[in-house]
């Protein structure tokens, strides 16, 4: 089994916002790998130590990136390809060609991401690339199965479950519940550094083109006013909490 | 005027609330037409016309039964090449969430993501977890938006009926490679998290497993879903679909009650947005206290049973 995990580097989810000109800050930030492509790497590993291959791990961004790569090296992957993309004006629409090209030409069985990335909330990057490569793709999946050529894979949806069967290659985006990722251990760490860690550009993969989405700004939001408190015995503060929802609120 | 498409969301036959919430918006934005997709679903067009619709497209197939995402997108992104609207309107539900990013990369098209506002030509949606609102717009005429369900009004009905126009797509051997094997529905009789109104949510304050149970009267005197920090989840005590926050779902509704919970950052990213928030804990310095509407500081042992009976008599 060849497996792709597809990764992107996003703000600690405990990170501060500052907003500059109109644009998030990142200087000084501390980053992670996203925590949906942590359930999709721990998912191939868990794979591979089940059935063999080869886990190549994935991600467009900037020099940083490469952190992020090295994390998941540590953690098991074999190998990490950089699609280098600093500077670049991009949006998910090319992110996703730009990933799909830099893979299109391995020889792959599955392809796993995250369901979506908890900095630009997009959730589009995995049907993005499902789509140009021509894929099945099964998204927020809870529990994978993959047997025969097929994944059987169960899915969030409204109010429960889906079980979905598709034929490999396929493209199945992780969910939390997928399963625990686990640390990289000291010897994963050292190992890491000796592990293959390709660069390519958007020029060598040929991919090119304007963002179709302009973000013309970005805000904090509206802070909240201050809220009332209740502290006095319980009954008290029930029942001016009862009075507060249905008079003031007017929400029960 | 721009033909702005709205995708009806609909399921077992109901057409989902989102849908009337999309149309609320697409009126903002243009002449509103409506597509319907799926199997028996023809039912559904005419009524549409009673929230302003003027035109609805169906598509109605013994294939399209079940949603999968090959077909659906097959179908829309041939609609939408035949008809070319402007904006393409589809819920950020399980279902639109996934053909969305799908139809937007075939037809080339960008996509704005989780709307939740619409301000000044610009359409405005939750980033970094809710910590920051981006402002963002279409750079081609044609665009693909997601619509955060609960959010925007929904319109209510009048009179008139629609025109119904009947499609037929032909879905191609590769757009049947998904084979749906089971459905299964949580045995709830509360309301989805993500659609609730209200929801009432527990956290590590509640100590053990059993004492979900004061959660679940209170939920029920008020008709509203159950939630979970992960602290909760991660315990144990809940199934972690009901987790709300940044690795949860994102919820919305009108009242939320954060019940022994401390409110970490991560928690309030998925339940910041909703429209009054009540905390309930005993810690006077919690963090929950900070985006609360109100709050009661108090042993939620004694507060939420007394809560329930109060509510339970007002409502009566
Ligand atoms: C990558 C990442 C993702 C995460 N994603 C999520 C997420 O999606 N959702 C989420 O919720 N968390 C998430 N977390 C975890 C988050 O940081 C917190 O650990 C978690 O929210 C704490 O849950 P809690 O508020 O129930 O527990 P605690 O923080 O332990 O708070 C318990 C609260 O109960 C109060 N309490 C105790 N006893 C009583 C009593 N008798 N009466 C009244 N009040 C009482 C205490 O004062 C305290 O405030 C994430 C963390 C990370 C690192
Ligand atoms: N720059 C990127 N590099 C690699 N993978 C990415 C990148 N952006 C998004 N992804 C993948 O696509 C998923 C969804 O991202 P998004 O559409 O940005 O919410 C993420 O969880 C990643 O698995």
């Amino acid at each position: 089994m060849n497996i792709v995990v597809l990764i992107k580097q996003t703000f600690d989810t405990e990170a501060k916002i500052a907003i500059k000109e109109g644009k998030i800050v990142a200087d000084g930030v501390t980053q992670i790998i996203n925590p949906y492509d942590e359930f999709a790497l721990e998912e191939a590993l868990r794979i591979k130590e089940k059935s063999g291959g080869d886990v190549l791990v994935v991600s467009a961004g900037g020099e940083k990136v490469k952190e992020a790569l090295r994390s998941a090296l540590a953690m098991g992957a074999d190998r990490a390809l950089l699609v280098e993309t600093e500077g670049a004006a991009v949006d998910e629409g090319i992110v996703a060609s730009a990933l799909a090209k830099a893979i299109s030409g391995l020889s792959y069985n599955l392809v796993l991401s995250g369901w979506k990335a908890i900095d630009d909330n997009s959730a589009q990057v995995g049907g993005r690339v499902a789509e140009t490569l021509g894929l099945p793709q099964v998204n927020v999946v809870t529990q994978l199965t993959i047997e025969d050529g097929k994944a059987l894979a169960v899915r969030e949806v409204e109010g429960g479950t889906e079980t979905v069967e598709v034929p490999l290659p396929a493209l199945i985006t992780a969910q939390r519940g997928l399963n625990e990722p686990r640390y990289p251990n000291m010897r994963g760490i050292m190992q890491a550094k000796k592990k293959e860690l390709k660069v390519v550009t958007l020029s060598e993969l040929g991919v090119s083109g304007a963002p179709q989405v302009a973000v013309k700004n970005v805000v904090l939001p509206p802070a909240k006013q201050a809220g009332k408190l209740f502290r006095d015995d319980v009954a008290t503060s029930v029942a001016q909490l009862v009075q507060a929802l249905r008079n003031e609120a007017k929400v029960i | 005027m721009a033909k702005v498409w709205v995708v009806v969301e609909a399921k077992e036959g109901q057409i989902k609330k989102v849908t009337y919430e999309m149309i609320g918006l697409a009126s903002q934005l243009g002449e509103v037409e409506a597509v319907v997709v799926g199997s028996g679903v023809k039912d559904l067009a005419p009524g549409l016309g009673a929230y302003g619709v003027g035109k609805v497209y169906v598509v109605d197939q013994p294939e399209l039964a079940e949603y999968t995402t090959a077909r659906y997108t097959r179908v829309l992104a041939e609609l939408i090449g035949q008809e070319q609207p402007a904006k393409v309107l589809i819920a950020n539900t399980a279902q639109g969430r996934d053909f969305a990013p799908r139809v937007a990369q075939r037809l080339g098209l960008g996509q704005i993501s989780d709307v939740t506002g619409y301000e000044q030509g610009q359409f405005v949606r939750p980033i970094y977890s809710g910590k920051a609102l981006a402002q963002a717009e279409a750079v081609a005429a044609q665009a693909i938006i997601t619509v955060r369900p609960n959010v925007f009004n929904a319109v209510s009905a009048g009179a008139g009926t629609a025109e119904v126009v009947e499609r037929t797509v032909a879905l191609q051997p590769n757009d049947l490679l998904e084979v749906v094997r089971e459905v299964a529905k949580q045995v709830s009789v509360r309301p989805e998290l993500t659609e609730a109104n209200i929801i009432c949510s527990g956290g590590r304050g509640l100590k053990e497993p059993a004492n979900f149970k004061l959660i679940e009267d209170l939920a029920d005197v008020l008709g509203a879903a159950v939630g979970a920090s992960r602290a909760a989840v991660d315990a144990g005590w809940r199934h972690h679909s009901f987790q709300v926050g940044q690795t949860g779902k994102t919820v919305s509704p009108q009242v939320y009650f954060a019940i022994g919970i401390s409110g970490a950052i991560q928690h309030l990213a998925g339940m910041g947005s909703s429209k009054v928030i009540v905390a309930i804990n005993k810690d006077p310095e919690a963090n929950i206290f900070k985006v609360a509407d109100y709050g009661i500081v108090g042993d939620l042992f004694e507060v939420v049973p007394v809560l329930t009976e109060e509510l339970r008599k007002a409502l009566a």
